[in-house]
């Protein structure tokens, strides 16, 4: 399935008469004002050209929880912005907007990161898993079990991210004590204080699987 | 964050080209460092030329060394088997620094060149010589705890703040650059600079120089190194003081060869060159470590919030490399 946020027809339709007589007689540096999306993609091997304008709307297509996204985003926009404000998707939280808190951790191909301080336009063509993305259809995820059933929140703001980075740091493999928790999970920082039962909550999916 | 153009080349000499041509043009990398700084208003780049699509990633062995593309992110690079193996102290300090999600972002190239967390430098409202050059330093007689205790200047106390960049220095690294001008190689030791009186350049790259790859000499400090950090908590912090200390001992304890430096103390990473020299031909004993770290400590100056570095240095010296010795 495939969802627009923006109306699609001016970035997918057939090219205008206008726009291929631009072709012609501009470079692409000044077409790129009139028919942004279209002209970024013509030019895949013109790069040097290629430049988007400031106010400049970006298409990116990105796959979000295993649906496909086709938007446009200025430049400045960041992977969180665009997640809560474009598609939605409020899961992810913003703490600081400056990566030192976690609260804004998505996995992008698998990896996780700090959706804050990532534009969108670098997650062209990318996967993004966010919090929403992780149940089963009404089955939560082990790590969101586990984290109701050990208390690993208070307030719940860092929750979102705590479980992402925790799903995360099983693939890692980073689970070996709780110091090795502790330290792989230092990305998160929880103001309620319930580091302790994110440790456990951790362990016990760890365990779960072994 | 105030906009700017946007540019993605996938070929190394189109990304030079622009960057060379426009003074408001930067590379954009992991963003980690860079996004930070627009988002602060400390930095407002006019382009950004993202050249994560470039070819510069991989990691490889060449010739008895590594090979680390500019675009390797600090995480496949401290988790390389090969860097765990070899290089084991490169590994420690990149896992010493920023988090697990950062560290996923963060490249190799970025990190050699993020910009000093000084607070002033950060707070477009203060005085700072580096974002402003001419508009003074706040931090030399103001909050200077984290700031440098050695080869500062009356312009800048600043310390660059990578914890990688460290153990580089130790491991006399080599930044491999392409520019405008064709490709170079800048030794570790020449690539940062001090601030003197112009703190606002961190580093000797030259206009439109793109950092293509880092280089490491063939291994010889696979196993007595450590890589300590001290800071306000126990991780994701920024370092007080940091050292990287390699020993290469022989059978009878005797030290064939010793690498020191140090971070958070300077504005560029800082090599303990009079230490090393003292400890080469001599044994491990506690006694020759903790000389060796009073001889790195001349010509140490500290400010009015910062002197407790003039004994914390020390002591992590002696400590660290009491534990790249296995000495308990
Ligand atoms: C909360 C927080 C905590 C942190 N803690 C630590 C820590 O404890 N220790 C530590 O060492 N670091 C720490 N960091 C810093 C982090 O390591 C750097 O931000 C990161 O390494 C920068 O890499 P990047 O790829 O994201 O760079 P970017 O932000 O993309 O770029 C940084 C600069 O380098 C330039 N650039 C990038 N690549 C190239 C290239 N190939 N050639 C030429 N120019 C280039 C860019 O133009 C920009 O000016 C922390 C960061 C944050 C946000
Ligand atoms: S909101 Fe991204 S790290 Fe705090
Ligand atoms: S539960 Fe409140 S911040 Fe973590």
């Amino acid at each position: 399935m495939s969802r627009y946020t923006d109306k699609p027809a001016e970035q997918s339709g057939p090219q205008s008469e206008s726009r291929r007589d631009f072709f012609k007689k501009g470079s692409l540096l000044s077409a790129i004002a009139f028919s942004p999306g279209a002209v970024l993609r013509a030019a895949e091997n013109k790069w040097d050209e290629k430049i988007a304008d400031e106010w400049e709307k970006i298409p990116v297509s990105l796959t979000v929880n295993g649906a496909p996204y086709q938007v446009k985003v200025e430049a400045r926009t960041t992977l969180l912005d665009l997640l809560r404000e474009q598609l939605g998707l409020t899961g992810s939280k913003k703490g600081c907007d400056r990566g030192q808190c976690g609260a804004c951790t998505v996995h992008v191909d698998g990896v996780r990161v700090n959706s804050c301080l990532s534009l969108a336009v670098t997650n062209d063509g990318k996967k993004v898993t966010t919090i929403e993305g992780l149940a089963d259809g009404e089955n939560l995820h082990p790590m969101q079990e586990a984290f109701i059933r050990h208390d690993g929140f208070q307030c719940g703001y860092c929750t979102s991210g705590q479980i992402m980075s925790a799903v995360a740091l099983l693939k890692e493999g980073r689970t070996a004590s709780p110091e090795q928790i502790s330290e792989f999970m230092s990305g998160n920082i929880c103001r309620c204080g319930a580091y302790s039962n994110i440790v456990k909550a951790i362990q016990d999916v760890k365990n779960q699987l072994s | 964050m105030k906009p700017f153009q946007y540019m993605r080349p996938t070929d190394t000499p189109a990304a030079i080209r622009v960057k060379g041509k426009e003074a408001g043009a930067y590379f954009l990398a992991g963003g980690t460092n860079l996004v930070d700084l627009m988002k602060m208003g400390v930095v407002a780049p006019e382009k950004l030329v993202d050249i994560n699509r470039l070819p510069l990633r991989g990691i490889e062995v060449v010739g008895g060394g590594l090979r680390i593309g500019a675009l390797a992110t600090n995480s496949e690079v401290a988790d390389h088997p090969y860097v765990l193996e070899h290089y084991p102290l490169l590994s420690m300090a990149i896992n010493a620094g920023a988090s697990p999600q950062l560290r996923n972002m963060a490249t190799t190239g970025g990190n050699l060149l993020q910009r000093t967390r000084c607070s002033y430098f950060f707070d477009p409202t203060m005085p700072c010589n580096k974002r402003v050059p001419g508009s003074g330093c706040g931090a030399i007689d103001g909050i200077n705890r984290m700031h440098a205790i050695f080869g500062a200047s009356e312009k800048c106390i600043a310390v660059n703040p990578s914890d990688m960049s460290v153990a580089l220095r130790a491991l006399d690294a080599v930044v491999r650059v392409s520019g405008p001008a064709g490709e170079r190689s800048i030794a570790m030791e020449d690539f940062h600079r001090l601030p003197g009186e112009q703190p606002e350049l961190d580093n000797t790259l030259q206009k439109g120089e793109l950092i293509t790859a880092v280089e490491l000499p063939a291994p010889v400090f696979t196993k007595n190194v450590h890589y300590l950090k001290i800071r306000d908590r126990t991780s994701y912090a920024f370092a007080l003081v940091s050292v990287a200390a390699a020993l290469d001992l022989d059978g009878s304890r005797g030290i064939r060869g010793v690498r020191l430096a140090m971070g958070g103390v300077a504005h560029k990473p800082w090599r303990l060159g009079a230490a090393e020299e003292f400890l080469k031909g001599k044994t491990v004993t506690e006694d020759n470590f903790r000389q060796a770290a009073q001889i790195a400590m001349q010509g140490a100056k500290g400010y009015s919030y910062n002197q407790f570095k003039l004994r914390m240095a020390p002591n992590a010296i002696l400590q660290a490399l009491k534990t790249a010795a296995a000495i308990v």
